[in-house]
Parts: C-alpha cells; sequence; structure tokens
C-alpha cells in the first residue's frame, strides 16, 4: 500500500487521536499534545516505506508525547513518574525488543507493556478491539519468551 | 467524544504551513466561475485546478511534489486576495511565485511567454509559439495551454485561435468566455 497523502492520513485518525490524547491528558493539555502528535507525524511521514499500520504508527507517537507530557512538571499537579528500567523509559527499551515481532503483535506489545494503554485502544490503533488486541500482546510476548530461550 | 474543534484543527494546519513541514498545501477558492483548488509549494503555486476532486487532486500533488499534502488556509490567502482583486476588476496583474519546477523545458518557456501576455489583450497560439522561440509550434503551444498547471494566473484564456475563434480551454468554453468578457476582451 502506497503512502496516502498527508492530508488523508491526518483526516482519517485525527478525531481518534484526539479522543484518546483528552482520555490521557484532560482537555486542556490534549490540545497541545495533539498539534505535538501531528507536527512530528508530518516530520517523520515522507520516510516510511509503505501506508500500512498507519492508525498504531499514529497511536505510538501520541502514547509517547502523552508520556513527556505527564513527566513535565506543573505547577497544580504532581503526577508519578513512569517505571522505567536503568533510567531509560520503559517503551524505550520495548521498542527495541520488539522489534523481531510481526507488526501487529509488536504494536500490541509496545503499546500495551510500553506505553500502558488499555486493550481497548490498542483494539483502536489496531483497527480491531480490545479481545483481538489481549490476543495479539500475548503472541507477542510469548514469541518474545520463546526467543528469549533460544 | 468530543471533537476536534475547528480552532485546534485549523492551529495544526497553521503550524504545519509555517514550520515549513508541508510539500503543498492547498485550499479551494470561491470565484464566480466555480470553486479552485489552488495549491502551492514553499517555491510558489504549482496547481490552480478547476472541478477538482480534493481527494483526487492530493493524490496527484503528492506523487508529483511528495507526500506531505495538507489543506492549509493561510498559505493559500495571497492568491485568493489577488483572485478575488481580479474577479472583481481591480486587478489586471497577478504578483505571486510560481512553482514551474516540474515543467518540461519547451512548456516552460510557452508558461513564462504567456505570463506576459497582457491583461485584456489576446494573442494566437501561433504568435506565442514564436514569442517562445518555435514559429512553427502552434500545436505543441495548444498542448501546453491545455495542460497549463495554473490557469487564469497564467492567462491561457488569452491565446486564441488564427481565425479569431476562442478554441478551447482546461475548464470549458464558457469559462474562457467569461474571463476575455471580463478583461474587456470580448464583448
Amino acid at each position: 500500500m502506497t503512502l496516502p497523502p498527508f492530508e488523508r492520513f491526518y483526516d482519517e485518525h485525527k478525531e481518534e487521536i484526539y479522543a484518546f490524547l483528552v482520555r490521557r491528558l484532560g482537555r486542556d493539555r490534549a490540545e497541545d499534545a495533539y498539534q505535538e502528535t501531528f507536527l512530528r507525524a508530518l516530520r517523520a511521514y515522507p520516510k516510511l516505506r509503505h501506508g500500512e499500520h498507519l492508525r498504531a504508527w499514529a497511536y505510538t507517537i501520541a502514547s509517547r508525547i502523552a508520556i513527556d507530557e505527564h513527566r513535565r512538571p506543573r505547577a497544580d499537579a504532581d503526577l508519578p513518574e513512569l517505571a522505567s528500567l536503568d533510567g531509560r523509559p520503559a517503551f524505550a527499551q520495548l521498542e527495541h525488543l520488539a522489534d523481531q515481532l510481526p507488526p501487529t503483535e509488536r504494536a500490541a506489545v509496545v503499546l500495551r507493556y510500553g506505553y500502558d494503554l488499555d486493550y481497548a485502544d490498542i483494539g483502536a490503533a489496531l483497527g480491531s478491539n480490545a479481545t483481538a488486541a489481549r490476543q495479539a500482546a500475548s503472541a507477542g510476548i510469548r514469541r518474545l519468551r520463546r526467543k528469549e530461550g533460544q | 467524544m468530543t471533537p476536534v474543534s475547528a480552532e485546534l484543527d485549523r492551529r495544526f494546519r497553521d503550524a504545519a504551513a509555517s514550520e515549513h513541514l508541508l510539500d503543498v498545501a492547498y485550499d479551494l477558492v470561491d470565484t464566480p466561475i466555480g470553486e479552485l483548488l489552488v495549491a502551492t509549494t514553499d517555491r510558489g503555486l504549482c496547481r490552480i485546478a478547476y472541478d477538482a476532486e480534493p481527494e483526487q487532486e492530493a493524490e496527484r500533488l503528492a506523487r508529483a511534489f511528495g507526500v506531505r499534502v495538507l489543506r492549509s488556509t493561510r498559505p493559500i490567502d495571497p492568491a485568493r486576495r489577488q483572485l478575488d482583486e481580479y474577479f472583481s476588476g481591480n486587478r489586471h496583474r497577478f504578483d505571486l511565485a510560481v512553482d514551474l519546477a516540474l515543467q518540461a523545458d519547451f512548456h516552460r518557456r510557452v508558461l513564462r511567454e504567456l505570463a506576459r501576455v497582457p491583461y485584456g489583450e489576446v494573442v494566437t497560439y501561433g504568435e506565442l509559439a514564436a514569442r517562445a522561440a518555435r514559429p512553427r509550434a502552434a500545436r505543441a503551444v495548444g498542448t501546453v495551454m491545455n495542460r497549463n498547471p495554473l490557469p487564469i494566473v497564467l492567462p491561457c484564456h488569452r491565446v486564441i485561435g488564427a481565425s479569431g475563434k476562442l478554441v478551447g480551454y482546461g475548464g470549458g468554453l464558457e469559462r474562457k468566455e467569461t474571463l476575455l468578457r471580463l478583461e474587456g476582451a470580448l464583448l
């Protein structure tokens, strides 16, 4: 599948990405995160080699930005830090580890364990549903375990 | 679910353009001869289309100029303003940069000559060929006019047949007539 014009990518995903950011950050902070998500997507867009898994890609960017937003110190709120290993954020390690997985499993594992999304959101990101997302994530984890055992 | 507000959507589209992240920005412009799709790169106007299907036109622009094609109002504002002035009779020359980088040499040369044909005057295909240093290429000039990427701004409506007939126009002869009448070149 060839990469569609950015307009189509944006138009197809903007509503659900915004809704996702509102759920994660609340309405006030979601607006800046929304802008940042799509600007970041726009910068990276020409480097994509094909038009597959664009929705999962959009959710990955939005999740990363939501995490950055959470980390940002705010005068009016104390937000807990996300778990990290050796000072590196969990999602950075996972993305690297999960590189060898098939795309759907990879996206499910990274979004679940790296970004702490619930299965409903992951289902939305993958264009399926919560059940399929849970299955993809556990299939991915099993595959990673097998690889580790090798 | 809270929908993306028009304000938030516009802010993103403005930011994308002002940070120079777009290969092409486009918007729709209302005119007395119908809605135009007007597109620009950072170098200048690259497309004016009559009766455009925005989605198909976005695909074409992406293939030609790069995938970062986005509808964005602000980069098109100068063209919109000048087209408004033109259609209200208050502008006789467009002062807009054009991007002809993707045109073949001959096309570019003919289009540059075309841009010099003044408001309210007409020229024949053969004369325009001669001005582009190819006096016998009237037919080829016809092809260039037919594929003009920037009608109105590059005034292919001012090019007519040797017999005085209007001959043809990419947007339909009726529009050619309307434009020439607006300019006082036709009674």
